[in-house]
């Protein structure tokens, strides 16, 4: 595949591997922020060609896991209620609610549908004038213009049936929360390329300089990987920290300035709860008070209880970096990918099912 | 109300079977409940000439089962097919249904015979689309060298079904020189896979409702039978097992196969054989290609000293010209698939959970 291949060339990874091996003097613990980076670094196997002093942490960058329970409760909530066509992308189905998942939702009867974009809910709501088609509307900066965009064609359209639920998270709060907190102790960032693709790179700035650390923007094919944990590795040795773009190929400065326009008419800034670490101030999007039409919430007066969290869950440590996944007294024991605890242990790119797979691996490998 | 239209993507076969079976004029378009009844309306669907296309001295004897001799050791298999959208890019639900159970035959070593034929339809099917699957359906029967000597047909009430669906059974005899058996599977093994994974499960997804993408893909569906005998033909208990890795892709099946022969399996991701096409789609949507759906291949674990030549007879056959040797059986890591990735690393291949669902980003 053109412009994939060469990012997953075998002699090239193991160069850079050599030069991270023959860099690193010391130990170094650095935080990939984005699921897909863990997916990746797990699905090629990264994580053991690294040398043993680089030690990689899986962020909260899996819109699956950070999802707050009561969010998944109200997705739930309206899937279940007459009338209501509940649409959603594919992975948010299996994330266990305080009852059940969104799967079971529709097994029982409930019409869920999984979509890859937004604008196609819009679609479905004009085929449907009868019914009320909600989006579940998460992810990071990545999906939001996707989403802003599709209330934005509803608007245009007169469609007056689609709403949507709206967990929007941000990455730079995310950063910061990790940064703050005293039992995580992260001494570089992989950021995550994608959600820089549409936002840009001024955001890190102010965090490289409040915590002296080093971020590289990073992308997430196995080439960009180690180049990337090579760059920041570099940077620690050295004592230095500073923002660096490694996937510059695809990342520019600015962001996308359509995407963000977009994000910024549909959208404002707001406290935002997230799964297993709690509120993060200013660290999500909510729909502006305009567009208050299209806000599931408002229009179906969703109130769910707040369920607690599995105690046996620890999920706010693992996504903070505080703790491994196999470091839970319940991984690989009550919770696994068929029945999970937590929701870091059903996306492909939750911490726990990486490293559930991954230590399965290394049972195998080793 | 009709059915949304669709579009049949014919090869020249089916072309000109559609050109050689014209549709006999009915006194009706769509199928009603009372086709199903077994009374005045299910007569009258069977003797409009429908069911002549299928035609046979066994299907025939109009009895309420065929009767036949066949010699030496039987296999028997069943499969039900639900499959969504019915028309798809390279097939439809008929040509997959015969292709299917003949499939699973020819994976027990068998050379199929003799299938069944079960349709439960859902009223308001036009009897256009009924035609076309059935023209599909001789059409495939014919490639395979097999025929249809039993049926039935239900009808169910609006909503209670998706269009149609089938379910064939199918008998075959075993091949002389096969022994097809998990237990003679051993370490050494080499795994070979007959062509390109994951086409099919891509083909379908391409047309499914909310996931709609422009590409070329088609299904690769097709019978496995005539390849697989010449196989056996040659290399006879040479060949340890066979597989069609349809549901849960690749990866189910070789994880079943670690599981039940406490061996392991591994697995080199740059010799596995995929179209470009598919491989950028499941980079797209996300998914992994080993555990997308296939229909056209086939899996063939092998005695080591036999891989080569297997692999050089299977792709002189038009169906395994991009066959491959994908990895072997080993002792360590016993019950585990662990593959060594494009870039050298390795990590482990286990069954899914359930369906896979689309990443988010």
């Amino acid at each position: 595949m053109k412009f994939i291949s060469e990012y997953r060339d075998q002699e090239l990874v193991a160069q850079y591997l050599d030069e991270i091996r023959r860099v690193a003097t010391r130990p170094w613990t650095i935080m990939e922020v984005c699921g897909g980076q863990t997916h990746s670094l797990v699905k090629n196997g990264i994580l053991q060609m690294l040398p043993e002093n680089v030690r990689m942490v899986h962020g909260p960058g899996c819109p699956v896991c950070v999802t707050p329970l009561h969010m998944i409760d109200k997705a739930i909530y309206l899937a279940e209620k007459k009338g209501i066509i509940l649409c959603s992308y594919g992975d948010m189905l299996r994330v266990p609610g305080s009852k059940h998942s969104l799967l079971e939702s529709k097994a029982a009867g409930a019409d869920v549908r999984i979509l890859y974009s937004p604008l196609e809910a819009v679609k479905i709501a004009k085929e449907h004038p009868d019914r009320e088609v909600v989006f579940f509307a998460v992810g990071f900066e990545t999906t939001a213009p996707a989403n802003a965009l599709s209330v934005l064609h509803a608007q245009r359209a007169g469609v007056t049936n689609y709403t949507i639920l709206t967990s929007h998270v941000l990455v730079p709060p995310a950063i910061e929360a990790v940064m703050q907190d005293e039992d995580a102790h992260i001494e570089g960032f992989l950021a995550a390329g994608h959600v820089c693709t549409i936002v840009g790179i001024s955001e890190y700035y102010p965090l490289v300089e409040k915590f002296k650390i080093p971020i590289v923007v990073t992308g997430f094919e196995p080439v960009d990987l180690v180049q990337g944990i090579l760059m920041t590795v570099r940077q620690l040795e050295k004592g230095e920290y500073q923002l660096e773009n490694q996937y510059s190929r695809v990342v520019r400065p600015e962001g996308n300035p359509e995407a963000i326009k977009v994000i910024e008419t549909v959208f404002e800034v707001c406290d935002r709860e997230w799964r297993g670490i709690g509120n993060i101030p200013m660290s999500g999007y909510e729909l502006r008070p305009e567009y208050a039409a299209y806000d599931a919430n408002l229009k179906f007066d969703v109130h769910i209880e707040k369920v607690p969290e599995s105690a046996e869950c620890i999920a706010g440590l693992v996504l903070k970096g505080i703790k491994k996944p196999h470091e839970c007294p319940q991984f690989g024991k009550k919770c696994t990918p068929q029945m999970p605890l937590g929701a870091p242990m059903v996306s492909s790119e939750g911490a726990c099912a990486a490293y559930y797979h991954f230590s399965q691996a290394m049972e195998a490998i080793v | 109300m009709a059915f949304k239209n669709y579009n049949i993507q014919m090869n020249d076969h089916k072309i000109k079977m559609q050109l050689q079976c014209p549709m006999p004029k009915l006194d009706f378009d769509i199928i009603t409940l009372g086709h199903g009844s077994g009374g005045l309306l299910t007569n009258k669907l069977l003797e409009s000439g429908v069911f002549d296309l299928l035609k046979n001295d066994l299907l025939d004897q109009r009895h309420d089962g065929a009767t036949f001799e066949l010699p030496g050791r039987l296999a028997f298999s069943t499969d039900s097919y639900v499959i969504s959208p019915v028309f798809f890019p390279g097939g439809d639900i008929g040509e997959l249904a015969i292709n299917g159970t003949v499939n699973d035959l020819a994976m027990c070593g068998a050379i199929p015979k003799y299938l069944s034929l079960a349709f439960i339809l859902e009223e308001g099917l036009t009897m256009r689309a009924f035609w076309d699957i059935l023209v599909s359906i001789k059409a495939a029967a014919e490639n395979a060298g097999v025929q249809i000597v039993t049926g039935d047909t239900k009808v169910v009430e609006r909503g209670k079904g998706d269009q149609i669906f089938i379910n064939t059974s199918g008998i075959g005899t075993v091949h002389p020189k096969a022994l097809i058996d998990k237990n003679r599977v051993k370490s050494g093994d080499k795994i070979i896979i007959s062509g390109h994974v994951a086409t099919h499960g891509i083909a379908i997804l391409s047309v499914r409702q909310g996931l709609e993408f422009e590409t070329a893909i088609e299904s690769d569906t097709t019978n496995l039978n005539h390849c697989v005998e010449r196989l056996l033909d040659i290399f006879g208990e040479q060949i340890h097992l066979l597989h069609d890795p349809t549901r849960g892709g690749v990866a189910t099946v070789l994880n079943e196969l670690a599981r039940d022969t406490r061996l392991g399996i591994e697995l080199v991701q740059k010799s596995i054989p995929m179209l470009e096409e598919v491989d950028g789609a499941c980079e797209l949507l996300g998914l992994d290609p080993l555990y997308v759906a296939n229909e056209g291949i086939f899996i063939a674990i092998v005695a080591p000293e036999a891989a080569d030549s297997v692999l050089e007879t299977l792709r002189q056959d038009e169906k395994g010209k991009h066959a491959a040797i994908i990895g072997e059986i080993v002792e360590t890591h016993p019950k585990q698939v662990v593959m060594q990735s494009v870039i050298g690393g390795k990590r482990v291949v286990n069954m899914p959970v359930g369906e896979q669902l689309p990443r988010i980003c």
